[in-house]
């Protein structure tokens, strides 16, 4: 991806030319306008704003409690805003009760119906709609052909494994073609290896049908490989709606940055910002140097973010600190298999961590604990935070 | 997925298990089925003016000559009786009838107890449940003479409607069938309202939500999610009132009038009254034939609720 340095590039999402959040002209398929949800006193969603487009995959994501579920659920129509307003289509949706609702929901606990079979909880929802017996019949073929599940029709949802009953709840959710289709943290009760399968056989069933999906988790890897755009959440506030690209290369805060990955923040103040990039001095000691511009005074407390595996690590010690360069000694290394994780212990009392790829079998490291290294990354790769 | 197959590998039993179905097999034989022996020979003998007052009585004394006059002297004679007098079928059909007709009652007020038990608050749910099952603490004679207190002309609900202006004049209430019904309604109450709750407390409340949002309203989720998934709870508490109500003898014997003989009344009777012996062990025999097609219906039905499993 292109950085142009400017720091406000728009960078891919998992579509490079899908991108209506961009367009001004643009009409959101889902709007929430200043919405906030209270109960009792405590505020699950804080006049929290948001647009969606449609046939966007967008994914809410935040640590547990964060008010991403409320969320959800107010877009169904299971919880009423207590401030705000909620428009679909253009339309106010507060008097629309759920089951008149264009929007379903996959629950995180599947909430298949028990008494009924694999084809009885498919043709639930179509029953409703009054449709003629030939054509549900043919609806629910077509929904378990695509979620692989044929021949399972007469099947009890206690007779099926969790990664069967995720699908049959996809399949049921889908079967009413909606307009907004809601999962909530569909993939959390599988295990790692079905989960990482079903996560593209998500975004393959999204680019299929061309539907609007909204989801809900506390996976940022999950979120990351599925979503268009992710909208990270804390304490009932959107903290940045972004691609995963920008979110990961470009946090706008340091809780995002920590959040989203492993980060190494080094606190400074701003020496000079200009085109040429800004230069900060740490207050640790030690000069950084980052390719973008900052819009704050000279002085101005910010935080330089820097992704582990962006920085180099080398055996050789340089005889003085240079800009974005610090020597150290080597705390600690965990060996992850693809990557090593080094744990460095600065001169300057910082401690900074840099992810190394394995590329070769290592028999015996090059580095090892308590070596004298130096660390080095190119501005390009330095984020300033201000907050 | 086969691993979720039907075919389990055959269990070796140990000593152990085979122990613990053998105490509730022992208890059954010591207290259902030796009483049930000694009822059925009764009812298959005469009567007689005697201590007991039946005929043949086993004489172990008199050893395999004695043992064939026994059997010798066995009939069916009562059994002829209960098919011959019309007293009998029309007592058995007025006792199913009662018993049909409160359990449908029994259905309709405790569903909504039991259904509102379950969706209070937890804490809420065990004191509700203790309310429920309180009046036991009462001796169940005590309360049936508190409604005939109740019930009686000068009594309370009389002197309600009247100070509510409903009616004019004092109803009779006691010694009709209302106060059976009444009076049924009421003792039974909780065997149908705890195993409605249980099925009901464990419903997972998600699937109502499932439904709403596939398109249905409330009040249609009522009969497509909740009350099939209720039903198991349904059975056991028809069964639970059912059976007992089928037999039952203080209520209408202390509510109902002259002219209403539930079986459980013309057993004792017999019994009490004409000391006839057989022909009440004969109408016991035949009341627990006749309660034995429910209890069949229904553990045909678990058993295939459990191969569904």
């Amino acid at each position: 991806m292109a950085r142009d340095g400017t720091g406000n590039e728009t960078l891919g999402g998992a579509r490079a030319s899908f991108a209506p959040w961009t367009d001004p002209a643009a009409r959101p398929l889902v709007r929430f306008e200043a919405v906030a949800k209270r109960f009792g006193v405590v505020p699950a969603v804080d006049r929290l704003s948001l647009d969606i487009y449609e046939g966007e995959f967008f994914a809410l994501l935040g640590p547990s409690g964060c008010g991403k579920t409320t969320l959800l659920r107010l877009l169904a129509g299971f919880e009423r805003p207590s401030e705000g307003r909620i428009l679909l289509d253009g339309q106010d949706i507060a008097d629309v009760p759920p089951h008149h609702r264009p929007v379903n929901m996959m629950f995180q606990s599947y909430a298949l119906f028990p008494h009924l079979t694999v084809a009885g909880n498919v043709a639930f929802g179509l029953k409703q709609e009054g449709l003629p017996k030939a054509e549900i019949d043919a609806r629910i073929a077509e929904m378990l052909a695509l979620v692989k599940l044929e021949g399972f029709e007469q099947r009890k949802p206690h007779q099926l494994s969790g990664g069967q009953r995720q699908r049959v709840a996809l399949a049921r959710a889908l079967a009413k073609r909606p307009r907004v289709f809601l999962l909530d943290e569909p993939l959390a009760a599988l295990d790692r290896k079905l989960r990482e399968d079903t996560r593209f056989e998500l975004t393959d069933l999204q680019d299929k049908l061309g539907l609007t999906f909204i989801i809900v988790t506390h996976d940022q890897e999950e979120a990351m490989t599925v979503a268009d755009r992710i909208g990270v959440m804390s304490r009932g506030q959107l903290v940045q709606v972004s691609t995963p690209s920008e979110l990961y290369e470009q946090p706008n805060s340091r809780w995002v940055a920590d959040f989203i990955g492993d980060v190494n923040l080094i606190e400074g103040r701003v020496a000079s910002t200009g085109p040429q990039g800004t230069e900060i001095k740490g207050e640790a000691g030690g000069r950084l140097r980052a390719a973008q511009t900052v819009d704050v005074p000279l002085g101005t407390l910010v935080w330089v973010a820097v992704r582990p595996e962006k920085v180099s690590i080398a055996a050789e010690t340089p005889s003085m600190t240079t800009e974005n360069g610090f020597a150290g000694t080597v705390l600690d290394i965990g060996y992850l298999g693809g990557v090593s994780i080094y744990k460095v212990k600065l001169d300057n009392g910082l401690i900074m961590k840099a992810a190394v790829a394995n590329r070769t079998r290592l028999v015996e490291r090059p580095i090892g604990s308590g070596d004298r290294v130096s660390l080095s990354w190119e501005p390009t790769a330095s984020v300033v935070l201000t907050r | 997925m086969s691993e979720t197959g039907q075919q389990r590998p055959p269990q070796r039993r140990s000593w152990g298990s085979r122990l613990v179905v053998l105490v509730p097999a022992l208890w059954l034989a010591a207290f259902f089925l030796v009483p049930f022996l000694i009822v059925l020979k009764i009812s298959l003998s005469q009567t007689a003016i005697a201590q007991p007052p039946y005929l043949p009585v086993l004489d172990l004394a008199a050893g395999w000559q004695g043992f064939r006059e026994f059997i010798a002297g066995l009939s069916l004679e009562s059994y002829a009786m209960l098919a011959s007098d019309s007293l009998y079928l029309a007592s058995y059909l007025r006792s199913l009838e009662i018993a049909a007709l409160s359990t449908m009652m029994l259905l309709l007020v405790g569903y909504p107890i039991a259904y509102g038990i379950a969706r209070a608050p937890r804490r809420a749910q065990t004191v509700l449940v203790m309310l429920i099952v309180l009046p036991f603490l009462t001796a169940f004679l005590i309360r049936i003479y508190a409604w005939i207190n109740i019930l009686q002309r000068d009594g309370l609900l009389n002197d309600m409607l009247l100070a509510l202006g409903l009616v004019r004049e004092p109803l009779t209430w006691l010694s009709t069938d209302t106060a059976i019904y009444i009076g049924i309604v009421y003792s039974y109450l909780p065997f149908m309202v705890l195993p409605l709750y249980a099925s009901l407390e464990r419903m997972d409340e998600t699937l109502l939500e499932a439904a709403a949002d596939l398109g249905c309203p409330w009040w249609k989720a009522f009969w497509l999610v909740t009350v099939p998934l209720s039903l198991p709870g349904v059975i056991a508490g028809a069964l639970l009132c059912f059976i007992p109500i089928a037999g039952e003898f203080v209520i209408p014997d202390l509510l109902g009038g002259s002219d209403t003989l539930m079986i459980g009344q013309t057993l004792w009777t017999e019994f009490f009254a004409n000391k006839d012996w057989p022909v009440a062990s004969a109408v016991a025999v035949a009341l627990l034939l006749i309660l034995l097609v429910p209890i069949v219906i229904y553990q045909h039905l678990q058993m295939r609720a459990l191969e569904d499993r």
